[in-house]
């Protein structure tokens, strides 16, 4: 007897939402082990990993505010990977955000009004969206994958942040640290919640979870986009544009992770560092899967990853570990939850010797 | 003004050789019609890996073997869920990555800030006090002169021997080789497992010898660049290698501008690769004829041997 994997005969409806769960169950499972390993109590270990971070209302406020550009950024990625489109750019995007507001907001911040801050989110998202217009265009016109393209952009567009804060944009009175001067008044967000570090740009990314809801349930694009991700085959014949798909997919991760880029030096940091992004472009990419491409799903999953970023922290300055043990977790969150995937499409059985089950010939 | 061509050849050597063991590795699995786009992750892994034994051990091939373990064994994660359940690759490789890297710097946080100090003579062991060529042991380095035999041993294979012919059957047409007998999912395991031990070399050479010292964006893309390399390759042992070189020309270009006086940005310089890779990629991919004719056919998709 043996445990076998049998085709369903449907994707399985609960275990699209049931296998988030799972993999969040088996990382906290996985935590515990570091965590003994290192010589803590697992238990109390990751109830404090995970509560301490929610303790005040300060704290719940960093847990909104780190998960708004992990949201926003998801959900432009998720219009794109619907398509089939893989943007794995959204680190470059939001760094490009960073560039061009920033550009706006040291230029017109100290003389300009009211009116900076809105320019800088405008011209992040064109930032964001050229950075990404770039492997779409090399994508539709030379074939060229727009993961491979998309990625180098990242490491271009850290090197370009890199040069202009050691170069033009270093502070004169900065005592020679690689940062900005510091952003007018002008140029940061309003704080919504008095006592916290939370500010409006939350609320861009609620409107844009309910915009990316809209445009993949609602809308006609949206129906054309899922078609074009599911069977490239049956979009042609039914006249979608490919190439079309290419470009809204792309663009769409490349306006929101510019704005998210505007929101990081226009909110907590109220400077331009060359680190101006603690990964999120990447994180997102996991919030994006995690939240099941879908933009509701993407807001918790979203709040999720934030409290992991926050958590990092926790366990440097109360448990002793390195903070990079956020990123272990991320990585492990993902493979357990594609993992858990498989059972969307396969469910398990145990099986006698006699009568093997018949699989179908599509497999994913 | 006058070059010296030695030192540029050396360093174009030094540089490329983490992108040969990538490439050639990524090239064996790609052939096979798997697509690991977790060889970035891979490397980080084992650069630390790699680092943290011989720093504790003081052996360099020690660390270089558990490198190639830890590639290995994260392969064989990508394999269980790409191959054998048949998880979309795309995203697999990109979780590995996601995986190593975090993996990586979590693991490699008490190293940085240690240096590894070798000389090149105890790496070469005795070759180096041979009479004659001893010098070439001493300058060029063992793992140098290993990553050749590495791509003469990856072009016979896919060449002349009767293993890479089914490697390349199960890579063109996997319903066929299924059906004449070969076993599709093991020869797919391998190749996988291989290309993950290779990027492990590749991320040990980056930790041990190319910097000797652990730091964080110490792989810095460099395993990405090598899945773009097979690609720039055609998926031929013999072009991965030129391009591994050409990149790693690029990747020095920086040095050289300095000693020569050219004011550009450093930035910029260190952009050259990337930029490199983002222009070879256009180049090849634009003609559409030559990659449907060079791309193994059944890169990316998953193969059921039940139906």
């Amino acid at each position: 007897m043996s445990i076998r994997f049998e085709l369903r005969a449907q994707p399985s409806r609960t275990m699209v939402w049931l296998s988030p769960i799972i993999a969040i169950t088996l990382t906290c499972c996985v935590a515990m082990v570091i965590f003994a390993l290192a010589g803590l109590e697992p238990v109390s270990a990751l109830a404090t990993f995970i509560f301490s971070p929610l303790a005040d209302l300060y704290s719940v406020g960093e847990l909104l505010i780190k998960a708004a550009p992990l949201v926003l950024i998801a959900v432009g990625l998720a219009v794109g990977f619907r398509a089939g489109v893989w943007n794995v750019g959204g680190e470059g995007q939001l760094i490009l955000g960073v560039i061009f507001g920033g550009f706006i907001a040291l230029t017109f911040g100290p003389t300009g009004g009211v009116w900076v801050l809105p320019v800088m989110v405008v011209g992040g998202a064109i930032g964001g969206a050229i950075w990404a217009g770039i492997p779409a265009f090399l994508r539709t016109h030379f074939n060229a994958s727009e993961i491979l393209t998309s990625l180098m952009l990242n490491y271009v567009a850290q090197l370009w942040l890199s040069y202009l804060i050691f170069g033009p944009w270093r502070d004169p009175a900065g005592f020679n640290f690689p940062q900005s001067a510091p952003l007018a008044p002008s140029a940061l967000f309003p704080t919504l919640i008095d006592g916290t570090r939370a500010n409006a740009s939350i609320l861009i990314a609620l409107v844009a979870v309910g915009l990316g809801w809209a445009l993949m349930s609602k809308s006609f694009v949206g129906f054309q986009l899922k078609v074009t991700g599911l069977s490239e085959g049956a979009a042609k014949y039914a006249g979608f544009s490919a190439k079309r798909a290419v470009w809204i997919g792309m663009l769409a991760g490349g306006v929101a992770a510019g704005i998210a880029g505007v929101g990081e030096i226009a909110g907590p940091l109220g400077q331009i560092f060359p680190t101006a992004s603690p990964g999120y472009g990447y994180a997102a990419i996991i919030v994006a899967f995690l939240g099941r491409l879908n933009p509701i799903g993407i807001l918790f999953s979203g709040l999720l990853m934030s409290l992991l970023y926050l958590s990092g922290d926790v366990a440097q300055m109360s448990l002793g570990l390195p903070s990079s043990i956020t990123g272990l977790f991320q990585g492990t969150l993902l493979f357990f939850l594609l993992t858990a995937d498989v059972l969307i499409h396969y469910r398990l059985r145990a099986t006698s010797a006699a009568g093997a089950p018949k699989g179908a010939a599509n497999g994913l | 003004m006058g070059f010296d061509l030695l030192p540029i050849l050396l360093s174009t050597l030094i540089a490329g050789t983490p992108l040969v063991y990538a490439g050639l590795g990524e090239l064996i699995t790609e052939r096979a019609g798997v697509l690991n786009m977790g060889v970035e992750g891979t490397m980080v892994t084992g650069a630390v890996v790699a680092f943290a034994v011989a720093l504790t051990t003081g052996n360099l091939w020690l660390g270089v073997l558990a490198a190639m373990a830890a590639g290995a064994l994260l392969s064989l994660l990508f394999a269980v869920l790409a191959i054998s359940f048949r998880a979309n690759q795309l995203a697999v490789g990109l979780a590995m990555t996601i995986f190593g890297t975090g993996l990586g710097s979590y693991l490699g946080r008490p190293y940085v800030g240690m240096a590894l100090v070798q000389d090149a003579t105890q790496a070469g062991g005795g070759l180096a006090q041979l009479p004659v060529i001893g010098p070439l042991f001493s300058a060029v380095h063992p793992l140098i002169w290993l990553s050749w035999i590495l791509f003469a041993a990856v072009w016979y294979f896919l060449a002349r021997s009767r293993a890479g012919l089914a490697l390349r059957a199960v890579g063109e047409a996997p319903t066929s080789a299924h059906a004449i007998g070969y076993p599709v999912v093991r020869i797919r395991y391998w190749a996988t497992l291989f290309g993950g031990a290779m990027s492990g070399i590749a991320g040990a050479y980056m930790s041990t010898v190319y910097a000797s010292l652990w730091t964080e964006g110490l792989i810095a893309g460099r395993g990405w660049i090598a899945v773009a390399l097979v690609v720039f390759a055609t998926w031929r042992p013999e072009r991965c290698i030129a391009g591994a070189y050409l990149f790693g020309g690029a990747t020095m270009a920086q040095l050289f501008a300095q000693s020569a006086g050219i004011g550009l940005p450093s930035e910029l310089m260190s952009a050259l690769p990337y930029l490199a890779t983002i222009v070879v990629l256009v180049l090849i991919s634009r003609d559409a004829s030559l990659m449907r004719l060079s791309v193994p056919a059944s890169l990316g998709k998953p193969f059921n041997p039940q139906g």
